[in-house]
């Protein structure tokens, strides 16, 4: 749960994965980043958009995680 | 353990009632919970376990792979005895399996429930709602809302969900509703448990023998899972019977608890009415507020797992209190305070981990598109008892108002 590391320019980059595997397809993810989790029409699992997200989205990602029942969504 | 120390501890489930429905437990017995993290408490059976009362150990607890959910182990933590045949009459039951088997099920059922499907059937659900509304109406004022609007309408939508016939809705509310109440004689409880199982394993029967394309989830399963070979129809029918008492009870029980709630704030009634964009916020302080899953949820320590500064060994029971945690001043201000402009997003009241409650998107829109069409429908409803008169289960696994009567 830490912020990404600072690059050179002093932009913060975050790069968000998930596990599919521990996924248990609650879908918080989606309600609280929808820019950036979706989940899967034929398993209901999570689903990355934006391995990336931009700034302003990360507060939202950040909560997405702690929310995640599952602990599926990590942000290094 | 002595016999003496025994008797010291707290009991569980509380053993005095709460002074009003907003009141999660009696203040008396919270306050020596609402010190400690962790307590140790004794169980109805004469067992003890681990009370877990904080937010973020409760959440530790639920996300830990070292607790099981599978009340056959010994030493879980029961409120009452175990039925003998009980082995036999547990298949498909996900809420109490671990691991893989757990996931093999669960996921069987999660594209069904998630928001994206839940948003695909708005329609059914509104229709519905305005359904029971024109029942309600009809019934004329005074009338019980718990019956005519807040029990049929989940109801209906599971029903219709899972491909069962409305019409039974006596008989499987009623078996429902014993299956849940801890105090409900062996006997019955047995006797309720085998009766849904039947029930539902001859509609199964009945949807194999006359296989055509129905759509639904039910007649789908059969399709896409037991005819090929993935599926035993014993688990399809456990599957079954949890959903359809999860579906039913749960909203129905949140449904009667808010509008009694709502109607006592009445600057919310109107916003609701006026502001339907804030209703999802107010769902989500409601389910926090609310909290009516208030034993909390059993599990058994399968390692050893330190837990707020308490080692809890494996072979221990655990119990994750919801709505304590629901409560914590440490994560929400002024935590017996109403407040539907908090941000409560946060709460525990759909549990925690890879249980968490897998129709919490389908609650989520039945509890907003009832209450919103209510407070449009019924601007001046009033509840006509006194929150203190209304009969409670108070020794139900979801908490709940028998009755609410209503005038208009
Ligand atoms: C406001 C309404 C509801 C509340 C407060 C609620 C609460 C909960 C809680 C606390 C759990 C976790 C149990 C555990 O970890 O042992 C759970 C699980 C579950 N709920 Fe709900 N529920 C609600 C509505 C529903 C509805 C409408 C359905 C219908 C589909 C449903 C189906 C389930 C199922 C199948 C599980 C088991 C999930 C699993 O074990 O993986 N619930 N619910
Ligand atoms: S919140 Fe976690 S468990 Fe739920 S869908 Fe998203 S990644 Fe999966």
């Amino acid at each position: 749960m830490t912020p990404g590391p600072r690059q050179a320019s002093g932009e913060t980059t975050s790069r968000v994965t998930v596990d599919r595997d521990r996924c248990c397809g609650a879908g918080n993810c989606v309600v609280t980043a929808p820019e950036v989790f979706d989940q899967d029409d034929t398993d209901g699992l999570v689903l990355l958009r934006d391995p990336t997200p931009g700034g302003a989205l990360l507060d939202r990602v950040q909560r997405a995680a702690d929310l995640c029942p599952a602990g599926a969504i990590r942000i290094d | 353990m002595t016999q003496t120390t025994e008797t010291e501890l707290p009991h569980w489930p509380p053993v005095n009632p709460a002074r009003s429905p907003f009141a999660l437990i009696d203040d008396a017995e919270r306050q020596p919970l609402a010190e400690r993290a962790v307590t140790r408490v004794q169980l109805p059976t004469g067992a003890t376990a681990w009370l877990v009362t904080r937010h973020t150990e409760v959440r530790q607890l639920l996300r830990h792979p070292g607790f099981s959910s599978d009340l056959l182990r010994p030493g879980f933590p029961l409120l009452r005895p175990l039925p003998p045949d009980v082995t036999s009459n547990s298949q498909g039951a996900f809420i109490r399996m671990d691991g893989a088997a757990h996931l093999r099920l669960r996921r069987m059922l999660t594209a069904e429930f998630m928001i994206k499907n839940v948003q695909r059937i708005e329609p059914l659900i509104h229709q519905t709602v305005a359904d029971a509304l024109a029942d309600l109406a009809a019934a004329g004022s005074p009338a019980d809302l718990v019956s005519t609007f807040a029990l049929p309408l989940p109801s209906k939508v599971i029903c219709h969900l899972l491909g069962v016939p409305y019409a039974d809705h006596d008989f499987f509310q009623s078996r429902s509703r014993l299956l849940l109440d801890r105090r409900a004689p062996a006997e019955q409880f047995q006797h309720a448990a085998q009766e849904l199982r039947e029930y539902l394993r001859s509609l199964i029967d009945a949807k194999r023998a006359r296989p055509d394309d129905a759509d639904d989830l039910l007649s789908r399963l059969i399709r896409e899972r037991v005819e090929p070979g993935e599926l035993d129809v014993d688990e399809l029918g456990g599957m079954a019977l949890l959903l359809l008492i999860a579906g039913h009870e749960t909203t129905a029980n949140m449904l009667g608890l808010s509008v009694l709630l709502l109607t006592r704030h009445r600057e919310q009634w109107a916003i609701l009415r006026d502001r339907p964009d804030l209703a999802p916020g107010l769902v989500d302080e409601l389910l926090r507020y609310l909290s009516i899953v208030r034993n909390g949820l059993f599990r058994l320590a399968t390692e050893d797992v330190e837990i707020g500064g308490r080692l809890i060994r494996a072979g221990e029971g655990a119990i994750a209190l919801l709505s304590l945690a629901n409560r914590d001043p440490g994560v929400f201000d002024d935590p017996d305070e109403f407040d539907p402009y908090r941000q409560a997003h946060q709460h525990l009241a759909f549990g925690f981990g890879v249980h968490q409650c897998i129709g919490q998107p389908l609650a989520r829109a039945e509890l907003r598109m009832a209450l919103v069409e209510l407070a449009r429908r019924f601007p001046d409803l009033r509840v006509a008892a006194d929150p203190q008169e209304l009969s409670t289960r108070d020794t139900s696994i979801v908490f709940g108002l028998d009755a609410l009567p209503v005038t208009w």
